[in-house]
């Protein structure tokens, strides 16, 4: 109860600060900017260290795929959200002239963004930075999977960005409801499409438009390559695709292989290089790896395993420890297509490879599954790129590499189909949290009197000439030199 | 009919440029690489549309639909029947009938629909239909297009040209299906001082548009029928309402007809103030002081379009920095739907999402991200095992900081 008294008076305090209209100048956005990116840069070890309590995540990949990213679009923004906020000219037709046109974005007000566990900062503070340089006031659930991750949040964000704009709401399930029972301007939702369905049907009762990232099973094409450098090259970043990343529990992990029958025995071997000089030689030594986020995912992801012909598809790995929540990197070879494995989202360090007579049919299987976040493909084949391209539907595509394009910040980050819509990423984001405004500036010279009632067949002429952009007809008809037709 | 042949001409126009992939710039952080974004159709879209303007609502969105490459089901609003017959009839005969499908019918066929999975909804019509589309859309996490509507308001400052003014206004409000639009003037807020020279210059150009008897003017739409015509009957209902009316008032059931009717200084809480009119009846509320009419309006729901009247340039900025709306006019009513270059669309209350011209097309298509990468270029910093110097060479390859990468890479 007394939680939900708090709850009110934060969100009427930041509906007050918007109203207010401080948010709205570039200079508190340039501050609050700012001082995201001092947050990170005093608090990194701080950060280190809340990631390895939750996730078991390496300084690297921490600074990799969290603090480096954050620090990166806070600096992006920063230096160009006062470009971003200048209105777009449109071109307005002579025939309105004299005419000014322009698209203002402005913000959508008060936001509700809902951050995911396994990137517990850089999905908190990605869409912060979105949200702020489009002059919203924030309110930013992080996920309590991640409660290291979310208490710093919620401890030490206050004392560097304006705490009457932004709040940090901890909580669970409950919490999450009452937010999702409020009227907000905008929701920005990652996480799983279950609970996504959830969040767009609370947006639906108060008309809030929704940007949902989602996941799904991104596949990785790996295509006959000549030169051996080249395969390796290519299985290296799909090991660091799938387990360098969170363990596998990422939206843009690689979660199968396909590859061609004749390449999958190179290609186990070559992974079973790789893992171990990567990641370690069994469970007892696994090191740059980060465990499984808790009990509940650990049994999930176990109990992918637990189908006899599953299991007997594991070619390598397949130990977990329970006690630790760790999971050793698994390969399974040609599990069965109607196994949860490959019809669920693994998101955890098991990678089943899919091997197909011919690599084309890769692009049957995709298009079996729903559409995923993003698809990988390995090849040098020009026909063939172009044929995933035309043939497939994903969020996004990415030829000869892994997970690369979420550094790409003029590339939108977003779904499609049952992986969200919506996207964000550099000047994506503040479009995101902006309402791109039209406006039409008109003058009263010129006085058109054919726009005017009563009708008759003059004004009907005037306006097909007019439609067409007949400036020529529309003279010779003021002339009286054209005909009225009928 | 215009407004569609020249979306269709321009998307003719302009298609193959639009599907062109547009190729953005990749930063070092990923070099050596190249992008682009290709836009393509989503699948299979549902396109709802409304009775006020029963053929542009329905092909403008399959227009769009179409240039993104979908394949559609059209669902005209039963309310205007005559035009959804024609529309179920000839869109059969002139366009590929497999790709592109009517479906007419009430609320039970409109609710089969919703149930089913698209890949996009599109819905024009009003903010209660607008949730349960919504909410339906939610099911299968299909996005949106939701075109509503809401009060759109009307500043007019003193010291303005008041015939062109009023002429505007009057066009815009009953010169458009007789004030049944979603983007028609709902209500005006103008001074005290000047409430009277407007009242006036409004009263003279409705008799010059529409002569002397207008509920028998040819130029005037009807009420589209009888529930709508007592919908509007009920709003002057209200004795504290129907007092303040300063010119019309007529009204004839029997060819659902009602004459344009100014009221002056209606209660703020009355219903007429509080809903949608879609009517011919115009509200004038005052304030002391024109600057206070902005406050006004944000204090309601956003409403699709604002309009102001003024020749003050302080007034015109506030006015655009200000007032949140899907669009604004100044200057002028309802003309921003025809320039094709403006983005069309609410915000709150008044929908989101946004179509015509070129923004037609995006709202049909998903942009898909493309990243080309190239086997040469592998930095080891990327995979484990991990070290301090890795950790060096990544902070500044993220940071675009060349230096920093050329430091890291020679282990300076």
């Amino acid at each position: 109860m007394n939680e939900m008294v708090e709850l009110g008076k934060s969100l009427a305090e930041v509906r007050e600060t918007f109203r207010g209209g401080r948010t709205r100048g570039v200079a508190w956005r340039k501050t609050q900017l700012r001082a995201i990116i001092k947050f990170l840069t005093d608090n990194e070890d701080q950060i280190f260290k809340a990631l390895e309590q939750d996730l078991g995540k390496h300084p690297v990949e921490a600074y990799r795929d969290e603090v480096g990213v954050v620090k990166k679009s806070a600096n992006l923004a920063l230096n160009c959200v006062e470009k971003w906020m200048a209105p777009k000219k449109g071109h307005i037709p002579l025939l309105f002239f004299p005419s000014k046109g322009e698209v203002l974005p402005e913000p959508f007000g008060v936001v509700l963004i809902f951050a995911s566990w396994n990137f517990p900062i850089s999905l908190s503070l990605d869409p912060l930075i979105g949200a702020i340089s489009a002059g919203n006031t924030v309110v930013l659930k992080p996920s309590e999977l991640a409660p290291a991750c979310s208490s710093f949040l919620a401890s030490a964000l206050p004392s560097y960005l304006d705490p009457k704009a932004i709040k940090v709401i901890e909580g669970g399930t409950d919490i999450a409801e009452q937010l999702l029972q409020e009227k907000w301007d905008k929701i920005f939702f990652t996480g799983s499409p279950q609970v996504g369905r959830i969040v767009m049907s609370a947006a639906a009762r108060h008309l809030t438009p929704v940007t949902l990232e989602l996941g799904g099973k991104c596949p990785t094409i790996l295509d006959s390559l000549s030169g051996s450098s080249d395969m390796e090259v290519a299985v290296k970043r799909i090991a660091g695709a799938k387990w360098g990343a969170c363990s596998g529990q990422a939206c843009i992990a690689t979660d199968y292989v396909l590859v061609e029958r004749k390449n999958a025995y190179i290609l186990v071997d070559l992974l079973k290089k790789i893992i171990q000089r990567f990641y370690g030689e069994n469970l007892k030594n696994l090191k740059n790896l980060s465990k499984i986020v808790s009990k509940h995912h650990f049994d999930r992801v176990r109990k992918l395993l637990e189908d006899p012909i599953v299991a007997a598809s594991i070619v390598h790995g397949g130990s977990v420890d329970e006690e630790n929540l760790t999971i050793e990197p698994t390969i399974l070879l040609d599990p069965p297509l109607d196994a949860e494995i490959m019809t669920e989202e693994i998101f955890g360090p098991l990678l089943p490879i899919i091997s197909l007579d011919n690599i084309q049919e890769s692009i049957e299987v995709i298009n079996s599954r729903p559409k995923p976040l993003a698809i990988y493909a390995f090849t040098k084949n020009e026909a063939f790129k172009k044929q995933i391209l035309t043939q497939t539907s994903s969020g996004s595509v990415t030829f000869n590499d892994v997970m690369v394009h979420f550094v790409c910040d003029t590339l939108p980050f977003g779904g499609v189909g049952q992986s969200g819509f919506g996207r964000y990423h550099g000047k994506y984001s503040f479009d995101a949290f902006s309402n791109e405004k039209a406006i039409l500036q008109r003058s009263f010279l010129i006085e058109l009197e054919a726009r005017y009632p009563p009708w008759n067949d003059f004004k009907m002429q005037f306006l097909r000439l007019a439609y067409s952009f007949n400036y020529i007809g529309l003279v010779l008809l003021y002339l009286g030199l054209k005909r009225t037709s009928r | 009919i215009a407004l569609m042949k020249s979306s269709c001409k321009l998307a003719l126009q302009e298609l193959k440029h639009w599907m062109t992939p547009q190729k953005v710039k990749t930063p070092i952080t990923t070099f050596p690489s190249s992008a682009e974004i290709v836009s393509e159709p989503l699948g299979v879209v549902l396109v709802i549309s409304a009775w006020n303007y029963p053929f542009l609502l329905s092909l403008e969105p399959v227009i769009g639909a179409i240039t993104a490459g979908n394949a559609v089901v059209l669902k005209p609003s039963e309310v205007a029947p005559a035009t959804s017959s024609l529309l179920a009839k000839f869109l059969g005969e002139y366009m590929d009938s497999s790709a592109v499908k009517v479906v007419e019918g009430a609320v039970p066929e409109t609710s089969v629909l919703l149930e089913q999975k698209w890949d996009k909804i599109f819905y024009t019509g009003n903010g209660r239909v607008g949730r349960i589309v919504a909410a339906a859309a939610a099911k299968h996490l299909t996005p949106l297009v939701l075109e509503l509507g809401g009060k759109s308001p009307v500043v007019v400052d003193s010291d303005v040209n008041l015939m062109v003014a009023a002429r505007r206004i009057i066009v815009g409000k009953w010169g458009c299906n007789n004030g049944q639009a979603c983007i028609a003037p709902d209500y005006i807020i103008t001074t005290k001082d000047y409430v009277p020279k407007l009242v006036d210059a409004l009263k003279l150009e409705l008799e010059k548009f529409y002569g002397m008897d207008p509920l028998n003017s040819e130029d005037l739409s009807r009420i589209v029928n009888s529930n709508h015509f007592a919908r509007l009957k009920k709003l002057l209902d209200d004795d504290k309402v129907s007092g303040k009316i300063v010119h019309g008032g007529q009204m004839d059931e029997g060819i659902l007809k009602i004459a344009p009717t100014i009221l002056l200084d209606v209660p703020e809480d009355s219903l007429i103030m509080n809903e949608e009119i879609f009517g011919p009846l115009l509200p004038i509320l005052t304030v002391d002081k024109v600057e206070a009419s902005f406050g006004m309006i944000n204090s309601r729901d956003k409403p699709l379009a604002a309009y102001l009247f003024s020749n003050k340039k302080k007034l015109k900025e506030e006015f655009v920095k200000t007032v949140s709306a899907g669009g604004l006019a100044v200057n002028d009513t309802s003309l921003h739907v025809a320039v094709s270059t403006l983005p069309f669309g609410g915000v709150g209350e008044s929908g989101m999402g946004a179509y015509h011209g070129k923004f037609s097309f995006d709202a049909f298509s998903h942009k898909k991200a493309v990243l080309y990468r190239s086997f040469a270029g592998d930095a080891p910093a990327r995979y484990p095992p991990y070290t301090p110097a890795k950790l060096r060479f990544l902070k500044a390859l993220l940071n675009g900081d060349i230096l920093g990468i050329i430091r890291a890479l020679f282990g300076w």
